[in-house]
């Protein structure tokens, strides 16, 4: 659709885009990645190689030096905010789209082209905002952040700098019960609104670099927490608890894959007791909460050995890279000081008022958050593990919320979705809103099992029915008559023609073998199709068992 | 470049044009004669209109005679950087004849030759905005003004020359050419617009739009004798001009009498949701205003307060150029105006506040030019390198100055005593202004401090030059609009020099500025604002 636009631009079909983009020397863009990459890695080689050894040495103490140390952790988050179009253009945005064929004149900054903005940009950010506790600026502006890199149309990027939409707020975080549980709350130092930038793509033999712009202009929130965290896990929930929320809000997929969700870590140590803050790394290239917590428990060996050496000032503020393969970070780039982006009003763009009532209306409107959910949870009874099972897909909590709103018992429904339903899925890669099975039958299941009209064997076998092919648990039952035996004398004539089909083992039981009770159960509930209620089906069979005995 | 010396031809004509050294004179006005002076200035675009739809002659006939006086005085201007195949604009006046023919409705501007600013984005035309970076650039969209005028029938004839990127005030800075003023081809046509305004002058086109930052519609319009209007910031859409300082950046329109830069407004004007700071305002019908001189009364403007802006004429000005902004208001003070002095403190320091916010606006608005996806690249095996060379070899010599300057005023540590001081001093001149105009219904000033500079004369002057602008950019910094016309003649060596006053308005009030310069021009006696040049075809 955009294509449209660039009746003016030769365009090559066999590369698929505008080739005035590339249309440099032999139709390529060339820059000389490949170097300085090179150029890093023996750097890295010879320093990890002086860790290596030190690291033998140090292999049995480290632990012991760890607790004598203290990490300060903060993480920069930029979401990608899955509006319908970009931040401030009319192009579309979709992942893993053919490239530069969501472009304009104006997310590819071409000369006499201007943003407007989006104004989902501005609600999406008011909804961040206020989940996360923030002070709204009823007053904000966009500034330009100014740079030169090539997958940066317009030399800056349209970002907030000194007013940034929301500030000063905090998430609340409860961590896993297998990391040892516990609540914590982080601060939140700002939110603010600014563009992404594109994408290099680099060729494998590294002489050249092409570029698409399908990702220029697609809005992003920036979300910068305070210094809060103290550990790889802390740390990691903390992402994993924004990412909840975004999706909570529907404001993004949080999808950390596919870049939707962006995490870079700020990590410092000092000596435990210590105030001031030890020298800072950024670490980048992390595209899971494992690599999260994997990276910044890495990253706290390095340094803590690095200091405990007297090396201290080896650790220098640079940004390194997380490498999943080696399980370690490199060096990327070494700050040769601070950069100075030249921040400045953007002049094409108004300022962003918003109204009291504005805000109202978007907090009136909010969902419930994880954090509110997991209280309601924990209130109802159920155990930590269960609340974060329940909470961690929004999807999910709703399915429980709507069962046990149809008047299922909590802990059964929390048990059939974390259990049976969760390992079909599981197995069978779809979500909860995949299945077959609706919150009404599991409703109904659990009713029916609870009030003994159906067993829980086949209450598991309808269970696989109900979400594999979908259907009514009262259907199935009448279908497959499945209805439990209740009926004394019925199961007491099943039991009597098992034990009459069965004298050898009816003589050993009654000779002393009295393990053998559960065979005949066994096989009195094979002859009733699995109908019989254990609990008479047991007791029945008990008294004919011992009667002659 | 061409010189006097070397062309008698034109030196000849230029001397047969005897105009009297100043046109303005205080007697009372001259009540309506039943034949009007041939001098007069009167709406080319109403004149073309009446004519076609009277079926007096076609659209091709009269894109045939501009097109003709357009090749004859080319060579000596160089006022476009492209102009457009004889044949295309001829197709278009063709189509424009065809529904005339059929009855079928045609636009106000219907065959009328608009040349563009070349800085402004036209989709069948380069646009290179005077620089090397972009040569042979061809944008894939039309600018929203350029849009409105073809919508509204005009035919775009060309691409005018103008200072690379609108940097400059005597169009020398064009990477490509340089212009020559009308009236005298030794001297500036003035800037940035100059080439948009030569055009005008020497009725290469009918109108033309232009783009002033810092008075880059009206300097040159006063330096060419032709009227320049610079709207309200806001008024039209910003969307296809190649952007210098977004915040200061305005499109006007340059034509040979009031009423054709009012026609042009109105057919460009409007919120346009590609630009966030175009305004909603609604837009008056500017034509009820050109009300033909006969039906005036003699006292057409009685009771309109005009306050002359007391630091306009102070050292630096041209001692002709102050007489003449005299004369004009007691022009304006026959015509029933009270004229009243007004006192501007924060005048003098809008200047270098509108040169700092200029250049750190600039700084950033052209870091777009980095030879990767368009315009000139030079290769290079380094990334940093790229952006170096294709940029140094890009950008002439006044271009660079300002980014550097712009960059400087940005940097860390500066800002506050640069950038955010510049800011301050822009809400003070905003205030100064608001405060004389709730005084005064229009405020007026000479439009530049002399007459057109002779070619080379401030080239390597920079300071002198930016001096130039003093008149211009205050205007800028408060965002309103203002109406340049010709008001007189200064001698200037070998002929006689064309001079314009400025007149200030109200945000969104280009209504009255265009009322009072409509009726200004049309009681003006005895001046004719056509250049030697081109005098015989009048």
């Amino acid at each position: 659709m955009a294509l449209t636009f660039f009746r003016g631009i030769k365009t090559c079909p066999l590369i698929h885009f505008p080739s005035a983009y590339f249309a440099r020397k032999n139709g390529y863009f060339y820059c000389s990645m490949g170097s300085t990459n090179t150029q890093f890695a023996t750097q890295e080689k010879q320093q990890s190689a002086d860790l290596k050894t030190s690291q033998k040495t140090h292999k049995k103490s480290a632990d012991k030096l760890l607790k004598d140390y203290e990490a300060v952790i903060g993480i920069e988050t930029h979401v990608q905010l899955h509006t319908l179009t970009k931040a401030f253009c009319s192009c579309p945005y979709s992942y893993g789209a053919q490239p530069n064929t969501s472009i304009c004149p104006v997310c590819m900054g071409l000369p006499g082209a201007l943003p407007v903005l989006n104004s989902k940009v501005i609600e999406y950010a008011v909804k961040v905002g206020l989940a996360l506790n923030c002070k709204l600026s009823l007053n904000s502006k966009f500034d330009r952040k100014q740079y030169f890199y090539p997958d940066l149309p317009k030399g800056y990027q349209i970002s907030q700098f000194d007013v940034p939409i929301a500030s000063g707020g905090c998430i609340d975080v409860d961590l896993p019960v297998e990391f040892g549980g516990g609540h914590r709350k982080f601060g939140i130092t700002r939110v603010h609104m600014e563009e992404d930038a594109g994408k290099l793509l680099h060729t494998g033999n590294g002489n050249y670099s092409q570029v698409d712009l399908n990702r220029a202009g697609v809005p992003l929130l920036e979300i910068v927490s305070e210094p809060d965290m103290r550990t790889g896990i802390e740390a990691a929930e903390y992402a994993a608890e924004l990412q909840r929320l975004v999706r909570y809000l529907g404001v993004s997929n949080g999808n950390m894959q596919e870049g939707s969700l962006r995490c870079d870590v700020n990590i410092s140590i000092r000596p435990t007791g210590q105030q001031e803050f030890g020298t800072k790394v950024e670490i980048k290239n992390l595209n899971s909460f494992s690599s999260v917590s994997r990276a910044i428990d890495f990253e706290i060996s390095r340094q803590v050995l690095l200091h405990s050496q007297g090396q201290a000032d080896q650790i220098v503020q640079e940004t390194r890279l997380w490498e999943e393969g080696a399980q370690k970070t490199i060096t990327m780039r070494k700050k040769e000081g601070l950069s100075d982006y030249r921040y400045f009003p953007e002049p094409d763009l108004p300022g962003v008022a918003l109204t009291e009532e504005y805000v109202d209306s978007i907090r009136d409107s909010l969902p419930e958050l994880p954090e509110t959910k997991r209280r309601r949870y924990e209130k109802m009874g159920l155990s930590m593990q269960d609340v974060l099972f329940l909470t961690n897909d929004l999807n999910v909590a709703e399915f429980f919320d709507a069962t046990i709103g149809k008047g299922a018992d909590i802990k059964l429904a929390a048990n059939w979705i974390m259990g049976d339903i969760a390992a079909y899925m599981k197995n069978e890669k779809l979500s909860i809103n995949e299945i077959k099975l609706t919150p009404q039958e599991l409703g109904d299941l659990i009713a029916s099992i609870k009030g003994g009209t159906i067993s829980g064997k086949i209450g598991k076998e309808i269970l696989f029915e109900l979400v594999a092919k979908g259907g009514t648990v009262q259907g199935l039952i009448k279908d497959k008559d499945l209805v439990q035996i209740v009926d004394l004398s019925e199961i007491e004539k099943m039991v009597d023609k098992v034990l009459a089909d069965n004298p050898e083992q009816l003589e050993k039981y009654r000779g002393g073998k009295t393990r053998l009770q559960g065979y005949f159960a066994g096989q009195v509930m094979k002859e009733s199709k699995g109908k019989a209620n254990p609990k008479l089906l047991n007791q029945i069979l008990l008294e004919k068992l011992n009667a002659k005995g | 470049m061409l010189s006097l010396a070397q062309n008698p031809r034109l030196l000849r004509l230029q001397n047969l044009h005897q105009i009297p050294l100043k046109c303005l004179h205080t007697s009372p006005i001259p009540t309506p004669t039943p034949s009007p002076s041939p001098s007069k200035p009167t709406s080319q675009i109403l004149k073309i209109r009446k004519s076609l739809l009277s079926r007096e002659t076609t659209a091709v006939e009269i894109a045939k005679t501009f097109l003709d006086r357009l090749r004859r005085t080319e060579p000596h201007l160089k006022s476009f950087l492209y102009i457009s195949p004889a044949d295309a604009v001829l197709k278009q006046a063709e189509e424009i004849d065809r529904r005339i023919q059929n009855n079928e409705e045609v636009g106000p501007l219907a065959g009328v030759l608009v040349g563009v600013k070349d800085n402004i984005c036209t989709s069948d035309m380069p646009s290179t905005a005077g620089s090397k970076i972009l040569e042979n650039y061809r944008p894939p969209y039309d600018a929203t003004a350029v849009k409105k005028l073809r919508e509204n029938g005009a035919i775009i004839v060309g691409k005018t020359n103008l200072d690379e990127f609108g940097m400059g005030s005597t169009t020398e800075a064009s990477a490509y050419q340089v212009t020559a003023n009308p009236w005298d081809l030794s001297r500036v046509p003035g800037g940035s617009s100059g080439g948009s305004a030569a055009a005008v002058s020497a009725r290469q086109c009918v109108v033309s739009l232009g783009s002033d930052t810092g008075g880059s519609v009206r300097q040159p319009a006063s330096f060419c004798g032709v009227v320049g209007l610079k709207p309200t910031y806001g008024r039209v859409s910003r969307y296809g001009l190649v952007a210098y300082a977004s915040s200061l950046d305005v499109i006007g329109c340059l034509g040979s009498s009031v009423a054709d830069t009012g026609i042009v407004l109105q057919a460009v004007s409007g919120h346009d949701k590609f630009d966030a700071t175009s305004s909603k305002q609604g837009i008056p019908d500017f034509a009820s205003q050109f009300i033909p001189s006969d039906y005036l009364d003699s006292k057409p403007l009685n009771g309109l307060r005009v306050g002359v802006i007391r630091e306009t004429l102070e050292d630096g000005v041209d001692p002709d150029v102050i007489s003449s902004l005299q004369g004009a208001a007691s022009h304006l003070e026959d015509l029933g105006c009270t004229i009243s002095e007004v006192s501007f403190p924060s005048f003098s320091v809008g200047l270098p506040a509108y040169y700092i916010l200029a250049s750190s606006e600039s700084s950033s608005n052209l870091a777009r030019y980095d030879g990767v996806r368009y315009g000139n690249q030079i290769f290079a095996d380094e990334l940093s390198s790229l952006y170096g060379h294709s940029r140094a070899g890009g950008f002439g010599t006044e271009v660079k100055l300002r980014i550097l300057m712009g960059t400087y005023a940005l940097s860390a540590g500066y800002y506050d005593a640069y950038y955010k001081r510049a800011q301050q001093v822009r809400t003070l001149v905003q205030k100064s202004f608001k405060a004389a105009l709730e005084e005064n219904d229009v405020l007026i000033s000479p439009a530049a401090p002399s007459v057109a500079y002779r070619i080379g004369e401030k080239k390597n002057d920079p300071l002198a030059m930016y001096a130039g602008d003093i008149m211009t950019v205050n205007v800028n910094l408060a965002g309103l609009p203002a109406l340049v016309l010709p008001c007189g003649f200064v001698e200037g060596g070998s002929s006689s020099l064309p001079v314009g006053f400025q007149m200030i308005g109200s945000a969104f009030d280009e209504e009255k500025l265009l009322k009072i310069g409509h009726i200004f021009e049309q009681t003006l006696q005895g001046c004719c604002f056509v250049p030697p040049l081109v005098a015989n075809d009048f």
